[in-house]
C-alpha cells in the first residue's frame, strides 16, 4: 500500500475535525486552539480553469490557503503525500437555498374572499410578493444534512437565498462547513433576488405574469421616489431594503426563455442588468440570449426520457417536449459556442449528487472541461464578486477544494474529499479495490487475491474462486477456499499502515498468520462509448413541431390571374396579378412581368387582404386577466407575448396575419393591449406590429362586477353597473390631479397609462354588452374629454349604434354569440349588419383560438343575417378592423404601398368551402397548404425518431419520466362564455 | 322571392308583438305539392328540378317527374331554391337551460354519478326563446342529452315546434348516456389540486358503472322484486336494445373501453364525442359502433395534430365506412349545425355525405330513420326549404319549414329586434 492511500486513509479515520475556536465564545474545558496547518504535497493541483500545477504542493493553515505551487511545507504542518492525486478548487454554487427554510406556494383559488393588501406584519409595503427585507443571512441556519449532499455533490460555497417571492431580498454567501453559523457565512449581503413568481403571498395582486412585471416596474419607480423620503409614505422597510441592495448583484431566476428576455428587458429600463438563473431552454433562442448581454447560471436538471412506451399516452406528450428532452444538455455548449458568460448551478436537480454527472453529460454535448471546471469555480465566484475569497486556488482564499483521484470530469474519478475553511469532510474512502498478495504463515503460502468491492473478493489462481471480504474501518474478515470445493481459509485482521496483517484459521482448524501486500489497483473495463454517438435533431423556431428549421426570408412574388378582392374603390378585380416587392405590395394589374419574383398562379383562387382579429388572446403567456384590481392600466400585453404558440400557426391556416392580443376583461380599467402580426417564428419583439398605435382594454357588465364568480366574490368595488361608471371617473379624476401634480410626484404607471388616454395618445377598444353600460361610457368618455375608440363584444350595439356614431366609436362584434349569460339575452346575429347601415365601422372578432382560424365564415354570416354585400362582409375581418387599430395605411387593403399581407384562397372567402392556401406577411409566406403536408410528415418522422430513442433509453435501464400530457395556455376574455373551446388536454 | 316577401309582411304585421305570438303550427289539412326545387333527399341523392308532395303530416312522393298536383293541393313553386330534410341536432342541452350563467335557468345536471332513471324529456321547454332561432336555421329535430355525473339519465329527440314535452316528444328516452372518466392523466400544474393517479381513480369509477351494468342485468331477468330499483329498471332496454347506450368519450383508451362495454353487455353502443375516433376507424367499423362526432369546428387535440384534424375526421370515418353523425356542442349554438357540414365537406366529405351527416345519418344513430333523416315516400315531411346551399353561410337562408307536415312559423327573438332597431334607424 503506497504512503499516499495510507495517509488518506488515516485521514479519513480521523473522526471529529477541529473547529476554529471563536474568540467570543466561552469555552468549556481546556482550551483547545488548532491552526490547522496542513501541507497537500506531489499533488496535480489545478488551480483554476486555466492553470495546472504537476506535482505541486498545497500549504492551508486557519482554513485559509497559504500557498499553492512549490512553497515550502512548514515545519508544523501535518504532510499528506497526494501522488496521483487531482486538487480542485471546491465548486461555488451562485444559486442555492441553503440553509433557508422551504417555502410553500400559495395556492390561487377563486373559492376564497380576496386579499387586496399584504398579510406581511410591519412597517413593509403593500405588496406581499415584494420582500426586499427579507435577509437570507437573518435567517441561515447550517444544515449538516443538506450540507454533506452538497459537498458530495462537489459544492463548498453556496449563494443561498429564500426562494420565495417576486423580490425575495438579500442572498448570503456561505461556505458548507459544519456548525456554526458565524463561521460558514462569509458575506452578509452578497446579491439580491428576484422571479417573476409570487410564491407564498396570498395577496391577489399580481395574479399573472404581466402582473407581476408591472409590480417590479412600479416598485423600481417607489423605490427611487422614496429616496426622498417622502412624509405621505411614512416608513416603508421593504422599499427601504429594496434601495440598501441595488449595488448587489442582482440575480433573476426565469423559468423560460422568454422569461428571460423579459427580465432584461425590465432591467435595461432601470440600468440594472440582472445575471439570469436561467431555467434550461434558453438554447433555444441563443441569439436573443447575447442580445441581453447578462450572465447565465445554468440548471443542469436535464429531462429524463419520457416513457413512450404506451402510444396511447405518448400521443399526448408534443414533438416540443421530446426534442427538449434531446436538446436540454446542449444548452451549457450552445452558451459556450455563443460565448455568453455563465455558470453552473445544482439548483432543480433531485438529488444534488448527479450534479457531476450532469456536467459529464453536458460535457459529452459539446461542453468543453475547461469551460465546464471554470463554470462551477471561478466564474460564478466572479459573478456574485466573491473570487476574492473562493473559485481557485489562490493564497488567501479559503481553503477550499477536492481531492480527486484522477481529472474531475473522467467518468471512474472518485472523489475522496471536500476541504471546507480548512476542515476536511470525507466523501469516499480511499479505494482499497484492487490485487493483494496474501502470505500465509507458517505454511509460508502465497496467493493473488482480487478484491472488487466491499463484500467479495477472487482467489486468483488456474480455476478463479470466489470468496468474501468484510471491512469496518480498520477492521477486516476474509474467508476464501484455497482450492475448488475445499473448505474455506479464514483470516481476521487490521487494515495497518503498511500492510493488512492478522491472525486466521486454516483448513484443517490450525491456527495461522498472515498479512497482505497491496500490489495494484482494481481497473474496470473501459466503458468509453463511442463519440460519435452524439446525433441530435435540430432547432425549431419557433420550438415547436410546426416551426422552421431556418427563419424565411421575404421574396418578391407575382401572384398571377386571380380574383383580386382590393377592399379598395376598384373592388373586386377579376383575372389580376398583384405582384410583392420586399414584403410590401408593389403593383397590381393585368399581364405583370415577373421578373426575379416567384410566380404563383393564382387562377380560379381569391386574393384577399390578410385577416385581422380585433379581439384575439393567443400567444399569451402566463394569465390574461390581471383582475385582481379594478384598474389595471399598468399591465402590458406587450410583456407577455409567447411566441411558440401553435395558435399563431394555426390562425395562419386561416388566413389571419394580424392579431390585437387583449387583455380579459375582468376589471373596469384592464391592461395594455398588443397588436401583432402573424411572422411564426419570431420572437416577440418581432411579432409586434411597429409603430401600431398603443391600445388598451376597458371592459363593462357581468365579468368586472364578478357576477358569473360565486358569492364569495362581492368584496371587489364594483359589484353594480353603477359602481363601474364611479370607477372609471374616480380612475379618470386621479389621472387628472396626478397630472397636475408637482415636481417629486411618485410616477405611477396606471395613471400613466390613464394620461395617454386623456391625451389620445392610447386608444380604447371596452369589452361591453348592454346599451346602457355602452352609453354611459360614452358619459363618460365624453366628460373627460377622451373618446372611446372601438366597442368590442358589443352585443347591443344595434340599439345605441346613433349614440356610437356620434361619439365616433367603432364596434367589433360577434356574428352569433348570445345566451350564454344575462347581458347578451339581447344579442342578435343582425348586430354587425344595424351597426354598418348606421354608419359605424363594424369588425368581427373572435375572442377565441378555433374560431379566429374561421373569421371569414363569421364575417360572412351578415351576408345571411341581413343581407350585407360580400365585399362589405369581406371589410369587417380586415380593412374595418385595420381602421378600428389605426393600421388601415399599412394593411386591410390590398393597394399599392401597403404591407403585402395577403391570403390566397381556393374558393370565394365568404364561402365556407374556401381554404386559405397562402398566407403571407410583409410578403413571407408563413402558412403553405402544401409545405404544410411536408411539415406533417416532418412530425411524423421525428416523433418516431425521438420515441425509439426513448424506447432504447428505456431498455438500457435508464430512468424516465411518464407520459404527462403537453398543455397549451388558452384565453378567452372570461370562462363563462359558452361556445368557447374546451380542450381535452386542459379540461379548464 | 315571393314568399320571402310575405314573410316580412307577415313580420312587419307582428313588429310590435313579441315572440308570444309566434304559435306551434296546428296540423296539415291540405296536401302540399313543392315543385321545381332542387332536392336533397339525404341519403346522398340530389334530384333537380324535383317535386315533393306531402299530406296528413307524411310524403308521399318525391320525383322529378311526378304527376300534376291534385286540384286541392298547396302548390309552392320553389324556382332555385333548394329542399332538404329538417336538420338534426344531436347530443343538446336546447330547452334545459335558458342563460347558462344563471343557475335558475339550468335544468341539465342533476346530483349523483349514476342516475340513469332521471328523463331530459320533463325538463324540455318548449318555450325557450333559443328554439324558433334553431329552426330558422333549417333545425327541426334534437336530442335533448342530460349532462352530469357519469351517468346522468336519458335522453329524447324532440320536434321543435310544440306546445308542451309531451307534444314535442318524436322518440321518448331513446338512449342512456354514459360520460367516460377521463382517462388522461393531467400534467400537475401548481396551483390545481390533480389526483396522483387520475387513471386509476377513473377506472375505479368505470368500475362501478360495469358493476352497476351487470347487478341491473341480474334484477332484470328476474320480474317480481322485494325491493323496487329504479335505477336497474330505467336501463332495462339497453339489455333488449330497445335503446342505445351513448358513451361519451373522445380518446382511444376510452374507446377501447366503449367497444369493450358494448361486447360485454352487448349493448347497442354509440360513442359521443370521438375526437380521435380517426385513429380507430377499423375498430370502429368492425364493431358495428357508430359515432356521434364533436363539433368539427374545434381545435386539434394535440399542438403536433394536423391543423385541420377536427375539420376532416368526418371524411376519415367516411372513407372507412363507420356510420357517423356530427353535432355541436351547447344550445344556441345548434344553429350552426349546417355549418358544421360545411366544413366536414370542405375537409373530404361530399357535399351529399355532409348533408346525411345532419339528417339521415343522425336519424339511424338516433333510432329514428323509419320516420324522419331523408325525404322519401313514408316518412315525417320534416322539410327545410334554403335560397341556396344551406351548409354554406352565404346561402343558408331558410324560406319554410315543415314539421310533420305543419309549416312552422320562421319568426324569431332575434329578427324581431331586428325589425324593432330597423325601425327605429329608419332602416329597410
Amino acid at each position: 500500500m503506497s504512503l499516499a492511500r495510507l495517509c488518506l486513509l488515516l485521514g479519513g479515520l480521523l473522526a471529529g475535525n477541529f473547529v476554529h475556536a471563536q474568540e467570543t465564545f466561552p469555552v468549556n474545558g481546556i482550551a483547545d486552539k488548532r491552526e490547522g496547518c496542513y501541507a497537500f504535497v506531489k499533488a496535480t493541483i489545478v488551480k483554476n480553469a486555466t492553470t495546472t500545477l504537476n506535482n505541486a504542493t498545497l500549504v492551508i493553515r486557519n482554513g485559509k490557503i497559504v500557498s499553492v505551487g512549490t512553497g515550502p511545507v512548514p515545519k508544523d504542518a501535518v504532510v499528506i503525500d497526494c501522488g496521483g492525486k487531482y486538487i480542485y478548487p471546491s465548486f461555488v454554487d451562485p444559486y442555492s437555498d441553503y440553509g433557508t427554510q422551504p417555502v410553500k406556494k400559495a395556492v390561487s383559488s377563486r373559492r376564497g374572499e380576496p386579499q387586496l393588501l399584504s398579510a406581511t406584519k410591519g412597517a413593509y409595503g403593500w405588496n406581499q410578493a415584494i420582500k426586499s427585507e427579507v435577509n437570507a443571512a437573518a435567517i441561515f441556519n447550517t444544515d449538516e444534512s443538506s450540507a454533506k449532499t452538497l459537498r458530495e455533490a462537489g459544492f463548498g460555497t453556496v449563494l443561498s437565498h429564500q426562494q420565495d417571492g417576486i423580490a425575495r431580498g438579500t442572498g448570503v454567501l456561505v461556505t458548507l462547513a459544519d456548525g456554526s453559523e458565524n463561521k460558514a457565512l462569509i458575506r452578509e449581503k452578497a446579491s439580491a433576488q428576484y422571479s417573476f413568481d409570487k410564491g407564498s403571498s396570498t395577496q391577489d395582486y399580481p395574479g399573472s405574469l404581466m402582473g407581476s412585471i408591472a409590480l417590479l416596474r412600479q416598485t423600481y419607480l417607489d423605490a427611487q421616489w422614496y429616496k426622498t423620503r417622502p412624509a405621505k409614505e411614512g416608513t416603508n422597510l421593504t422599499l427601504q431594503a429594496w434601495n440598501e441592495s441595488q449595488s448587489l448583484p442582482q440575480i433573476f431566476d426565469v423559468q423560460d426563455k422568454w422569461d428571460a428576455l423579459r427580465a432584461d428587458k425590465i432591467g435595461d429600463e432601470f440600468g440594472v442588468q440582472y445575471i439570469i438563473k436561467a431555467s434550461g431552454n434558453e438554447y433555444q433562442r441563443i441569439p436573443e440570449m447575447v442580445a441581453t448581454k447578462a450572465s447565465f447560471i445554468l440548471p443542469l436538471n436535464f429531462p429524463l426520457p419520457i416513457d413512450v412506451e404506451d402510444p396511447n399516452d405518448a400521443r399526448f406528450v408534443a414533438l416540443s417536449d421530446m426534442k427538449h428532452w434531446e436538446m436540454a444538455p446542449s444548452e451549457p455548449a450552445a452558451f459556450e459556442k455563443a460565448d455568453i458568460p455563465f455558470s453552473l448551478t445544482a439548483s432543480g436537480l433531485k438529488d444534488a449528487k448527479q450534479f457531476l454527472t450532469a456536467i459529464r453529460k453536458a460535457i459529452e454535448y459539446g461542453l468543453s472541461e475547461q469551460k465546464a471546471l471554470d463554470a462551477v469555480t471561478l466564474a460564478p465566484a466572479r459573478m456574485i464578486k466573491a473570487d476574492d475569497q473562493v473559485g481557485s486556488l489562490e493564497p488567501g482564499k479559503l481553503a477550499n477544494f477536492l481531492l480527486t483521484s484522477g481529472p474531475l470530469f473522467n467518468e471512474n474519478t472518485v472523489l475522496y474529499q471536500n476541504w471546507v475553511q480548512g476542515q476536511r469532510y470525507t466523501i469516499k474512502d480511499e479505494d482499497f479495490r484492487g490485487t493483494y498478495t496474501l502470505t500465509v504463515l507458517p505454511a509460508n503460502a502465497t496467493y493473488t487475491l482480487l478484491v472488487k468491492n466491499a463484500t467479495s473478493l477472487s482467489l486468483i489462481q488456474q480455476d478463479t474462486l470466489a470468496g468474501s471480504i468484510s471491512l469496518s474501518g480498520e477492521l477486516v474478515k476474509l474467508a476464501f477456499p484455497v482450492k475448488k470445493g475445499a473448505a474455506q481459509l479464514r483470516l481476521s485482521g487490521v487494515t495497518g499502515a503498511k500492510e493488512w496483517n492478522g491472525t486466521g484459521i486454516d483448513t484443517s482448524g490450525a491456527l495461522i498468520k498472515w498479512r497482505a501486500v497491496f500490489n495494484a489497483p482494481y481497473t474496470k473495463k473501459d466503458s468509453t462509448k463511442p463519440a460519435s454517438q452524439l446525433a441530435i435533431g435540430k432547432l425549431y423556431y419557433p420550438f415547436n413541431g410546426y416551426g422552421w428549421e431556418t427563419l424565411p426570408q421575404q421574396q418578391d412574388i407575382l401572384i398571377k390571374n386571380a380574383t383580386v378582392w382590393t377592399n379598395e374603390s376598384e373592388g373586386k378585380l377579376e383575372n389580376t396579378d398583384v405582384l410583392v416587392r420586399n414584403g410590401k405590395i408593389a403593383q397590381i394589374g393585368k399581364n405583370l412581368a415577373a421578373g426575379s419574383a416567384r410566380v404563383i398562379d393564382g387562377t380560379g383562387k381569391h386574393l384577399t387582404p390578410g385577416i385581422i382579429d380585433e379581439h384575439s388572446h393567443i400567444a399569451i403567456s402566463k394569465g390574461v386577466n390581471e383582475g385582481t384590481q379594478s384598474v389595471t392600466s399598468e399591465v402590458r400585453i406587450a410583456d407577455v407575448v409567447f411566441p411558440d404558440d401553435v395558435n399563431i400557426y394555426r390562425q395562419l391556416s386561416g388566413g389571419v396575419t394580424s392579431s390585437h392580443l387583449l387583455h380579459g376583461s375582468a376589471n373596469t380599467i384592464g391592461g395594455q393591449s398588443q397588436l401583432i402580426k402573424l411572422r411564426w417564428g419570431a420572437d416577440a419583439e418581432e411579432l409586434k406590429f411597429a409603430g401600431a398605435d398603443p391600445f388598451i382594454k376597458f371592459a363593462l357588465g357581468e365579468n368586472v362586477k364578478q357576477s358569473n364568480w360565486g358569492e364569495r366574490q362581492k368584496v371587489r368595488f364594483p359589484q353594480t353597473r353603477m359602481g363601474v361608471e364611479e370607477v372609471l371617473t374616480d380612475a379618470f379624476t386621479r389621472a387628472r390631479e396626478y397630472e397636475k401634480e408637482g415636481p417629486g410626484k411618485r410616477r405611477d404607471l396606471e395613471l400613466d397609462a390613464l394620461v395617454e388616454i386623456l391625451h389620445s395618445k392610447r386608444f380604447v377598444t371596452c369589452h361591453s354588452y348592454v346599451q346602457s353600460e355602452i352609453n354611459m361610457l360614452i358619459k363618460v368618455a365624453d366628460s373627460f374629454d377622451f373618446h372611446i375608440n372601438t366597442f368590442t363584444h358589443i352585443l347591443e350595439g344595434y340599439k345605441v349604434a346613433d349614440k356610437m356614431k356620434q361619439h365616433g366609436a367603432g364596434g367589433s362584434t360577434f356574428a352569433d354569440w348570445w345566451a350564454y349569460k344575462m347581458e347578451v339575452q339581447d344579442a342578435i346575429p343582425y348586430n354587425a349588419n344595424i351597426m354598418q347601415r348606421v354608419g359605424l365601422t363594424v369588425a368581427i372578432n373572435s375572442d377565441d383560438a378555433e374560431m379566429a382560424r374561421r373569421l371569414n365564415q363569421e364575417a360572412a354570416k351578415s351576408i345571411k343575417y341581413g343581407d350585407m354585400a360580400e365585399e362589405d362582409a369581406l371589410k369587417m375581418v380586415t380593412l374595418n378592423p385595420a381602421k378600428l387599430l389605426h393600421v388601415a395605411e399599412h394593411t386591410g387593403s390590398i393597394k399599392a404601398g401597403k404591407d403585402a399581407d395577403l391570403v390566397l384562397w381556393s374558393n370565394n372567402p365568404m364561402s365556407i368551402y374556401a381554404k386559405a392556401e397562402k398566407t403571407m406577411v410583409d410578403g413571407i409566406i408563413y402558412f403553405d397548404r402544401d409545405r404544410d403536408l411536408e411539415l406533417r410528415q416532418r412530425i411524423s418522422t421525428e416523433r418516431n425518431r425521438l420515441v425509439q430513442k426513448m424506447l432504447a433509453e428505456k431498455k438500457k435501464g435508464t430512468a424516465t419520466q411518464k407520459a404527462a400530457p403537453t398543455q397549451e395556455e388558452i384565453y378567452h376574455c372570461e370562462d363563462l362564455q359558452a361556445g368557447h373551446q374546451k380542450s381535452l388536454i386542459n379540461g379548464n | 322571392m315571393k314568399l320571402v316577401s310575405t314573410s316580412i309582411i307577415l313580420l312587419a304585421s307582428l313588429a310590435a308583438n313579441a315572440q308570444e305570438l309566434i304559435y306551434p303550427a296546428s296540423a296539415q289539412e291540405k296536401t302540399i305539392y313543392l315543385q321545381h326545387a332542387t332536392i336533397h333527399v339525404g341519403n346522398g341523392q340530389v334530384i333537380e328540378n324535383g317535386s315533393l308532395v306531402f299530406s296528413n303530416g307524411k310524403i308521399t312522393a318525391v320525383g322529378s317527374n311526378l304527376p300534376a298536383p291534385a286540384a286541392d293541393a298547396k302548390v309552392l313553386d320553389l324556382q332555385g331554391k333548394h329542399v332538404y330534410p329538417g336538420l338534426i341536432a344531436p347530443l343538446t342541452t336546447l330547452g334545459l337551460t335558458e342563460v347558462e350563467a344563471v343557475r335558475s335557468t339550468n335544468d341539465f345536471s342533476e346530483v349523483g354519478e349514476i342516475n340513469p332513471s332521471v328523463r331530459s324529456l320533463v325538463a324540455y321547454n318548449t318555450d325557450s326563446k333559443v328554439i324558433n332561432t334553431l329552426r330558422s336555421n333549417g333545425i327541426l329535430l334534437a336530442q335533448v342529452t342530460p349532462e352530469g355525473g357519469m351517468i346522468p339519465g336519458s335522453s329524447s329527440v324532440v320536434q321543435l315546434d310544440a306546445w308542451n314535452w309531451e307534444d314535442a316528444a318524436y322518440r321518448t328516452d331513446g338512449a342512456i348516456h354514459f360520460y367516460m372518466p377521463s382517462l388522461l392523466q393531467p400534467a400537475n400544474n401548481p396551483g390545481r389540486s390533480i389526483p396522483d393517479d387520475k387513471i386509476k381513480e377513473s377506472m375505479d369509477k368505470l368500475n362501478q358503472v360495469r358493476t352497476f351494468f351487470r347487478e341491473a342485468q341480474a334484477y332484470n331477468q328476474e320480474d317480481k322484486h322485494a325491493v323496487i330499483n329504479l335505477k336497474f329498471q330505467a336501463v332495462h332496454k339497453l339489455f333488449t336494445r330497445e335503446e342505445k347506450l351513448f358513451i361519451h368519450c373522445d380518446l382511444v383508451k376510452e374507446m377501447l373501453l366503449a367497444v369493450d362495454i358494448a361486447k360485454e353487455f352487448g349493448f347497442d353502443v354509440v360513442i359521443a364525442g370521438g375526437a380521435d375516433a380517426w385513429m380507430i376507424t377499423d375498430l370502429l367499423k368492425q364493431n358495428n359502433i357508430a359515432v356521434v362526432l364533436k363539433q368539427a369546428h374545434s381545435l386539434p387535440v394535440m399542438q403536433d395534430d394536423d391543423v385541420d384534424q377536427p375539420y376532416k375526421t368526418a371524411a376519415q370515418l367516411q372513407k372507412a365506412g363507420v356510420l357517423f353523425c356530427l353535432s355541436n356542442e351547447g344550445f344556441w349554438q345548434q344553429r350552426n349545425l349546417p355549418f358544421e357540414a360545411g366544413t366536414a365537406s370542405t375537409y373530404g366529405l361530399s357535399k351529399e355525405e355532409a348533408l346525411s351527416a345532419v339528417t339521415l345519418n343522425t336519424a339511424r344513430i338516433l333510432g329514428i330513420d323509419k320516420t324522419t333523416g331523408s325525404l322519401e315516400a313514408g316518412k315525417d315531411a320534416n322539410i327545410t326549404v334554403s335560397t341556396g346551399d344551406i351548409m354554406d353561410m352565404r346561402s343558408s337562408i331558410i324560406t319554410q319549414a315543415f314539421i310533420q307536415g305543419r309549416e312552422v312559423n320562421l319568426d324569431n327573438k332575434h329578427k324581431q329586434l331586428y325589425e324593432r332597431y330597423k325601425h327605429k334607424y329608419g332602416l329597410k
